[in-house]
């Protein structure tokens, strides 16, 4: 198989609705086959038939001929980094998956992930806040391999799965925000207690145990059992277009008090991402942090919100390495990381001159 | 309330331990609670959840007999035993469902404040569903056929929902419940679920 190439996901091409703070959409359903046990635990003859009965469900429909098949065995550590980083795969399903494998669409919007904890993780992934469009999306794909396969599903229960808190629907709904200005004056400390108790999580950038960085959150949300999965969408879409009228406020109110100091932050993060020498990846995730505000306030125009995401991707080890075509240590990589930058900004002035 | 630990912000978490099933309470304000790294909803939501399985699946042992019965199985299907699974929060596969259900749909109504899904049936249930309702429609005329003494219409339909009823057994053995799309009251909670 030939090398996995750096590619941009239709997410990272930015646009869509609340696109100044919502970087993506993202709906994943979780569902087991019939007669096997859950990947998570079964061993690997099990997870073998799985990922070989899966693969020739998809291989009988023509909607699946735009997807390529990546078995997690067949890939670089490298390559499945970069997947990662790009939220397309988990990374259970990099690391600790047995038979492990993915279907990635051309446009690399939906991935189905194979034999991760459940059989399948079937997901979609937009740019902006398209929480209906992500589940429509997700829904086409569950409903052709439903076609061909038998899922596990309880009367009572819904679609049974490995970890008690995807059974039901098996949905997870997911928004990606840029929310500098509530981070910034603390006031996202009030929106954290009150989003867990309407059964909503937050998270960092990289999900499951990473830190807020970029000011950059994944609000999801925790209850899967009980709403259908249109309640489950629009109770988050809801609570988003609130989080986003009050990050909207308080922009406003900051651009007022200190116009000419967030236009310097803007500028100062174009600069350095221009011209520093040695970057670590937390410091280019905050400079991509200020730069977006100031595009985003309208204060610096010389990017967009493509170039933004590329380059939120593009900083990350596993792409960075991917790009660089070696594998780096660390230091080599805050080395590597301001050249790869460079040559993206400066392909970027060449297109839009 | 104020926080028990600053005694100067409002407390608007609680956070309730149970260890070797006694019971403390603590009523703390948000930034006590992170620096006592109790919870950390904003970087790792999910980190203790296991042992949050642990210490509400240890909960439900102490209460209920039959939970503890159920520590004892283990999952006929995979072999997953209920120590397993209290200590790595995942089951094994659907069978698991039926062997631990009685620590498993206390477990799920905490976690989801309900037990019952209401949301999408896959196709082929529906389709399912479907068939029977046909079926359910020609014993109807059937019943009318008899009434009107319509004997040679009523052997052709009978004929008919024979067959129907075959074939419906022969795709799914197991019982079809009723209706699974509306909200069931929590009355039946004796029931196992069907698993379709």
């Amino acid at each position: 198989m030939k090398p996995l190439q750096y590619s941009l996901s239709r997410w990272m091409e930015g646009g869509g609705p609340e696109a100044e703070i919502v970087i993506s959409s993202r709906v994943r359903a979780a569902r087991n086959i019939k007669g096997y046990p859950f990947s998570c635990l079964a061993p690997e003859q099990e997870n073998r038939e799985v990922l070989e009965k899966i693969k020739a469900a998809a291989a009988g429909k023509d909607e699946f001929s735009a997807f390529t098949f990546l078995a997690m065995d067949d890939i670089s550590g490298l390559e499945k980094q970069a997947l990662v980083e790009k939220h397309l795969i988990s990374p259970f399903l990099a690391r600790e998956s047995s038979c492990g494998a993915l279907l990635l669409r051309q446009d690399e919007a939906v991935s189905i992930m194979i034999n991760e904890e459940d059989h399948l993780r079937i997901q979609a992934i937009l740019p902006g806040l398209r929480l209906e469009e992500a589940w429509t999306e997700t829904g086409r794909y569950d409903d052709l391999l439903e076609s061909e396969l038998d899922f596990v599903f309880n009367e009572r229960y819904g679609y049974l799965t490995a970890c008690p808190t995807n059974v039901g629907t098996g949905l997870r709904a997911s928004v990606m925000l840029h929310l500098p200005s509530l981070i910034m004056t603390g006031q996202i400390n009030r929106f954290l207690g009150a989003l867990s108790q309407v059964g909503l999580t937050v998270r960092g950038l990289y999900g499951e145990g990473t830190e807020i960085v970029g000011n950059l959150v994944q609000v999801s949300n925790q209850v899967t059992l009980g709403h259908r999965e249109e309640e489950i969408i629009s109770n988050l879409g809801s609570v988003i277009s609130q989080v986003i009228e009050q990050e909207q406020t308080s922009r406003q109110v900051m651009l007022d008090k200190k116009r000419a100091e967030l236009a310097d932050k803007a500028w100062r993060a174009l600069g350095l991402l221009k011209y520093a020498q040695v970057l670590s990846s937390q410091e280019a995730i905050g400079l991509l942090s200020d730069l977006r505000l100031g595009y985003d306030l309208g204060l610096i125009k010389e990017v967009d919100h493509k170039l933004l995401n590329e380059l939120l991707v593009l900083i990350r080890p596993g792409c960075l390495q991917l790009l660089a075509g070696r594998e780096l240590e660390n230091s080599e990589r805050n080395l590597e990381r301001p050249v790869q930058i460079k040559e993206t900004l400066e392909r970027f002035r060449r297109e839009n001159n | 309330m104020l926080c028990q630990q600053c005694h100067k912000n409002e407390a608007n978490i609680q956070i309730i331990k149970s260890v070797d099933g006694k019971q403390s309470e603590e009523f703390l304000c948000e930034q006590c609670a992170r620096e006592k790294e109790e919870l950390d909803f904003s970087f790792e939501p999910q980190f203790s959840l296991h042992k949050l399985f642990a210490s509400m699946l240890n909960q439900n042992l102490l209460e209920s007999r039959a939970a503890r019965h159920a520590a004892k199985n283990q999952c006929p299907e995979c072999g997953l035993s209920f120590a397993q699974f209290s200590q790595i929060g995942r089951l094994g596969c659907r069978a698991c469902f039926e062997t631990f259900e009685d620590s498993l749909k206390p477990l799920l109504r905490r976690i989801h404040a309900s037990s019952t899904h209401t949301g999408k049936i896959p196709l082929r249930t529906q389709r399912r569903v479907k068939y029977k309702r046909e079926l359910d429609q020609l014993k109807e005329e059937l019943q009318v056929k008899v009434q009107n003494e319509e004997f040679e219409e009523a052997a052709v339909l009978r004929d008919k929902i024979r067959a129907m009823e075959k074939d419906l057994e022969e795709k799914q053995p197991e019982k079809r419940p009723e209706d699974p799309g509306q909200d069931k009251p929590e009355k039946d909670d004796s029931e196992k679920g069907d698993q379709n």
